[in-house]
């Protein structure tokens, strides 16, 4: 289990010091993901024989003496949204089965440029529309806590890729908690970064005044070292943001003190279950008993945070998917004339969630409907985006529960706005353009409860101080689960 | 009888021009016309998944300098929005143009009509994308087995011009689209090229009775694109709801298409199946903030209008239809203002740039910007017929040896010994000779028929090929005979 479990500090070190080959390593978590698929199916690629000859590349760098990056020659895998140059990159979507990009996205780019070993892709809800991963075009993934249990979504390949350490981190996206959300459900670390501060392009696009790339970790420090690859201003996204880029790994101190945590009431409102509730209080008083000064506050506008939230991702989505109509790439249908075959992809192509907010989008902007819905919804984001400023000016972190429940059974939740409701905590994040993470912050019936901390825009650095001290305080990110001890035992 | 009798055209224009970039809007392509398909295209302008645009500033730059020449407020916000249609040629099935708020309102141009000058207002000037091109393996896309896009086209810039609806007849929207076109051409935002389709209109008519002040139902004609297809549609559109306004019946409003074949307009949709395009701001672009500094640092590079040139010339001695020739392209006029630099007179410059220079670039179609004759040499030309080296019938063999060979007017007429001849001893010598062999001519001058001199003259002029000075020749031959 060691070498599985490990830090990306510890496994540079082991590279470094020629312990192991990135061959070696990249091997044994081929042969791990082999193992533990059949159960969680996690991935969608698996890209062996890339990553063996990346690793390669990596084992010529250490066998000259050359010095390598510290995630250089470490294995990971990407969530299925992220462009991969000639690497299928499916969206976990019908209509995307057969699109291989002919580029790579930013992150990836960077990724590749860093050192990393891509082993393969990772499953999702379809066009990341959903919170279980039920939703993939292909298949579902399960939670490694629990089998008949969701990972969470829509990053849910990706926590659970973590989670069962097929990978020792993996890129998810975030679009009103689609990182956050399954990381809490699979106990794992997961960071949405500050919109803008990681570059979007080549992340297929579900709402793109929302979504986010970030990290999924084992630990808080694992996310910075992953953040300081991925961050930063990227002259091909417009949206990402020219600042300076600091070293994450700064703010990796062992330090509330005098940190000034407000805690929203709203966030604890009905819905909230009482055992995650508990476990909440109880990181509370970790925080108390470390020092920092914990205080409730309200957001009041945060009961509008989720309606808001589906009319504006919705529209946004509506026309970012536009451009799946069989003409140009991707699944074409067998018809009639245009018209035909673009209906006919679309209809057989897409699942039923993306056309529900497909249909729901394209109403909310219909002529005589967008004052009502689409621009109410932007004023609605406007306040929510005050709510938060105002309670930053007397708070350094916000903290809550990343969900109201743990995971759920899969196919418990059948009902949409039910499965929407689970996000109300995550949502108005996003709205606000916030950084915010989640971290492990213990059990609930014997599944992970995810902590949510929240952070000004581009204060990356507080939010991870805050999340590293409670980490190094408390002991439940180092918990895996059972089959997992044992599967590994044989390993290094 | 025609509809003007009886009624007013009321008319606004939509004017598509293609932006002079050397890149396409949101990438960076070229926007080169004509190359092979699908070759100036990248994942951006195919609209991949999850590629993002990234606004090339020379776009806005022309959008403000466009602006500015039409007498616009440039918004200092202004932003992107995306027009929601399914299409093959829109690789993301929207078109990233602008909705609420455009780069430029509330502007003018001004134009010539019998009843002298009239100011037409600019309601907007905005930027957006435009499509690619179906191909198709048949004559049209009904008849055709199969159809494929080039998407050479998608993302080239293009500008939309709106005007107010103060165009009242087909003269003035044709004087209209003259001079806006003329603008554009002036301040570098296109090139016009009308041939390659790079500007297109869309027009809305609708008329009144004479008199009424109110506005009648207008249908809109979509997508000509050239001047005289707007005269012949307009024409014909004018007369269609004339004779259902005279029957008693309704104009529908609706959209129509001009059949360029049958020259007639033909319905595409009505109000009730007009397309909703469900516009909204578009989120991978940022909001552009134009600053005053900006706006003022294109006014500096602003060059000078077809107006204000024709004013220019005018007040040099050029007639109103000089100048008006003359400033028709930009090509033109600026040839003409580097040749007046060289110290000619405007008028015999205008005169030979209007006539023998336009007739040989026309037998080539060469354009004035790459005359084979420079402004440099026909000035020198016109320099060595004042100073009398060379009279103007030699000059107009010599231009045509400019535009064959390039070599200097200068050399050309040593080269070829086409110095005039006004060496008064040598000419006293032909003219003799004339007169001793035509002596039939001499008694009939003397005997007062004038014309008799003429023959004479010509005589002279034969026996040097036209290199002797004829006022000279004249002044000779009239001393003789008086003798
Ligand atoms: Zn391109």
């Amino acid at each position: 289990m060691k070498l599985l479990n490990m830090s990306l500090a510890a496994l540079h070190r082991l590279l470094k010091e020629k312990k192991i080959s990135s061959t070696e390593l990249t091997k044994e978590f081929l042969r791990h993901i082999q193992k533990a698929e059949p159960n969680l199916r996690s991935f969608l690629t698996i890209t062996e024989e890339i990553a063996l000859r990346k690793a390669e590349e990596t084992d010529k760098k250490i066998a000259g003496q050359q010095p390598i990056g510290i995630l250089e020659g470490i294995p990971m895998a990407l969530k299925d949204n992220i462009c991969t140059e000639g690497i299928p990159t499916t969206c976990a979507s019908r209509i995307l089965e057969n699109f291989v990009p002919p580029y790579d996205a930013t992150v990836t780019e960077k990724l590749k440029e860093a050192g990393t070993v891509l082993v393969g892709k990772l499953n999702m809800d379809e066009f990341a529309m959903g919170s279980t991963t039920e939703n993939s075009g292909f298949y579902p993934t399960a939670n490694p806590w629990d089998f008949a249990r969701v990972p969470g979504g829509s990053s849910g390949g990706s926590a659970a890729a973590v989670a069962a350490r097929e990978v020792p981190f993996a890129l998810g996206s975030d679009t009103g908690g689609s990182i956050r959300q399954p990381a809490a459900f699979c106990g794992v670390v997961g960071l949405k970064p500050t919109y803008g501060a990681v570059s979007r392009y080549g992340l297929v696009a579900f709402a793109s005044s929302l979504d986010q790339i970030g990290p999924l970790t084992k630990t808080v420090e694992d996310s910075a070292l992953v953040l300081n690859i991925i961050a930063g201003h990227d002259p091909k996204d417009s949206t990402s943001v020219p600042f300076i880029k600091p070293d994450y790994t700064q703010y990796l101190e062992n330090n509330v003190k005098d940190m000034k945590i407000g805690v929203p009431r709203e966030f604890f409102a009905q819905g909230l279950k009482p055992e995650v509730q508990t476990v909440i209080e109880e990181a509370v008083r970790v925080y108390e008993q470390l020092g920092a000064q914990v205080e409730e506050c309200s957001l009041p506008h945060m009961e509008y945070a989720l309606p808001a939230y589906y009319l504006i991702a919705s529209a946004e989505c509506s026309s970012n998917l536009a451009r799946y109509d069989g003409v140009r790439y991707g699944y074409r249908a067998k018809a009639e004339d245009m018209i035909d075959m673009f209906t006919t992809s679309r209809t057989e192509g897409f699942g039923q969630e993306v056309k529900r907010r497909i249909m729901l989008g394209t109403y909310a902007l219909s002529s005589g409907y967008y004052d009502a819905y689409y621009a109410k919804a932007q004023k609605i984001r406007t306040l929510i985006k005050e709510d938060f400023e105002q309670a930053f000016t007397k708070f350094d972190v916000l903290l809550s529960p990343t969900t109201p429940t743990i995971a759920y059974r899969l196919g418990e939740k059948t009902d949409p706005l039910a499965l929407y409701l689970g996000d109300v905590y995550t949502i108005p994040i996003n709205l606000a353009g916030l950084p915010s993470i989640s971290l492990p912050a213990g059990f609930a019936d014997g599944m992970p409860v995810g902590l949510q901390l929240i952070g000004k825009h581009f204060a990356e650095g507080i939010l991870l101080r805050a999340a590293y001290t409670f980490e190094q305080n408390t002991e439940h990110h180092k918990k895996i689960p059972a089959w997992l001890e044992e599967a590994s035992k044989n390993v290094f | 009888m025609s509809f003007s009798d009886k009624f007013e055209l009321v008319c606004g224009v939509e004017t598509h021009v293609e932006m002079a970039t050397k890149t396409k809007i949101f990438c960076g392509c070229s926007t080169e016309f004509g190359g092979e398909q699908n070759t100036h295209v990248c994942p951006v302008c195919l609209g991949l998944p999850g590629v993002l645009p990234v606004l090339n500033k020379e776009v806005v730059n022309l959008a403000i300098k466009a602006g500015l020449a039409l007498n616009c407020i440039i918004a200092e916000y202004s932003k992107f929005d995306r027009k929601n249609y399914y299409y093959p040629d829109l690789p993301k099935n929207y078109q990233t143009s602008q909705y609420d708020l455009p780069i430029c309102k509330n502007g003018w141009l001004e134009i010539n009509t019998p009843c002298g000058k009239k100011k037409i207002g600019i309601t907007r000037v905005h930027m957006e994308e435009d499509a690619g091109k179906l191909v198709h393996s048949g004559e049209t896309i009904t008849t055709s087995k199969s159809s494929g896009v080039d998407y050479n086209r998608a993302g080239v810039p293009l500008l939309e011009i709106v005007s107010e609806p103060d165009l009242r007849s087909v003269d003035e929207v044709l004087a209209y689209l003259e001079e806006l076109v003329q603008i554009m051409d002036y301040a570098g935002i296109s090139d016009c090229r009308m041939e390659q389709g790079s500007v297109r209109f869309d027009v809305n008519v609708s008329l009144r009775p004479r008199g009424s002040s109110e506005f009648g139902t207008r249908t809109e004609i979509k997508n000509l694109n050239s001047f005289n297809s707007v005269r012949r549609c307009l024409e014909y559109e004018s007369e269609r709801q004339a004779e259902l306004l005279l029957k008693g019946e309704k104009v529908e409003q609706e959209t129509r298409t001009w059949d360029e074949g049958q020259g007639i307009t033909l319905s595409l949709r009505s109000k009730e199946e007009a397309h909703d395009y469900r516009y909204f701001p578009e989120p991978d672009l940022v909001p552009i903030i134009i600053e005053r500094e900006w706006v003022e640092r294109i006014r500096a590079s602003l060059s000078e209008l077809p107006a204000a040139k024709r004013e220019r010339l005018k007040s040099l001695g050029l007639s109103e239809y000089d100048a008006a020739v003359l400033t028709s392209s930009k090509a033109m006029a600026d040839y003409f203002d580097e040749a007046f630099t060289f110290g000619v007179d405007a008028k015999t410059l205008a005169n030979w740039i209007m006539g023998d220079l336009s007739a040989l670039l026309k037998i080539d179609g060469c354009s004035f910007e790459n005359s084979p004759v420079s402004p440099r040499q026909l000035a020198g030309l016109l320099n060595l017929i004042k100073d009398g080296t060379i009279s103007g019938k030699i000059a107009k063999a010599v231009l045509e040896e400019i535009y064959k060979t390039g070599k200097d007017p200068e050399v050309i007429v040593k080269e070829k010994g086409l110095a005039q001849i006004s060496d008064a001893g040598a000419l006293e010598k032909i003219v003799e000779g004339v007169l001793a062999a035509n002596t039939k001519s001499v008694e009939d001058y003397l005997a007062g028929k004038e014309t008799a001199l003429g023959y004479l003259v010509g005589q002279v002029m034969k026996a040097t090929q036209g290199r002797a000075n004829p006022g000279l020749v004249n002044k000779l031959l009239k001393e003789k005979l008086s003798r």
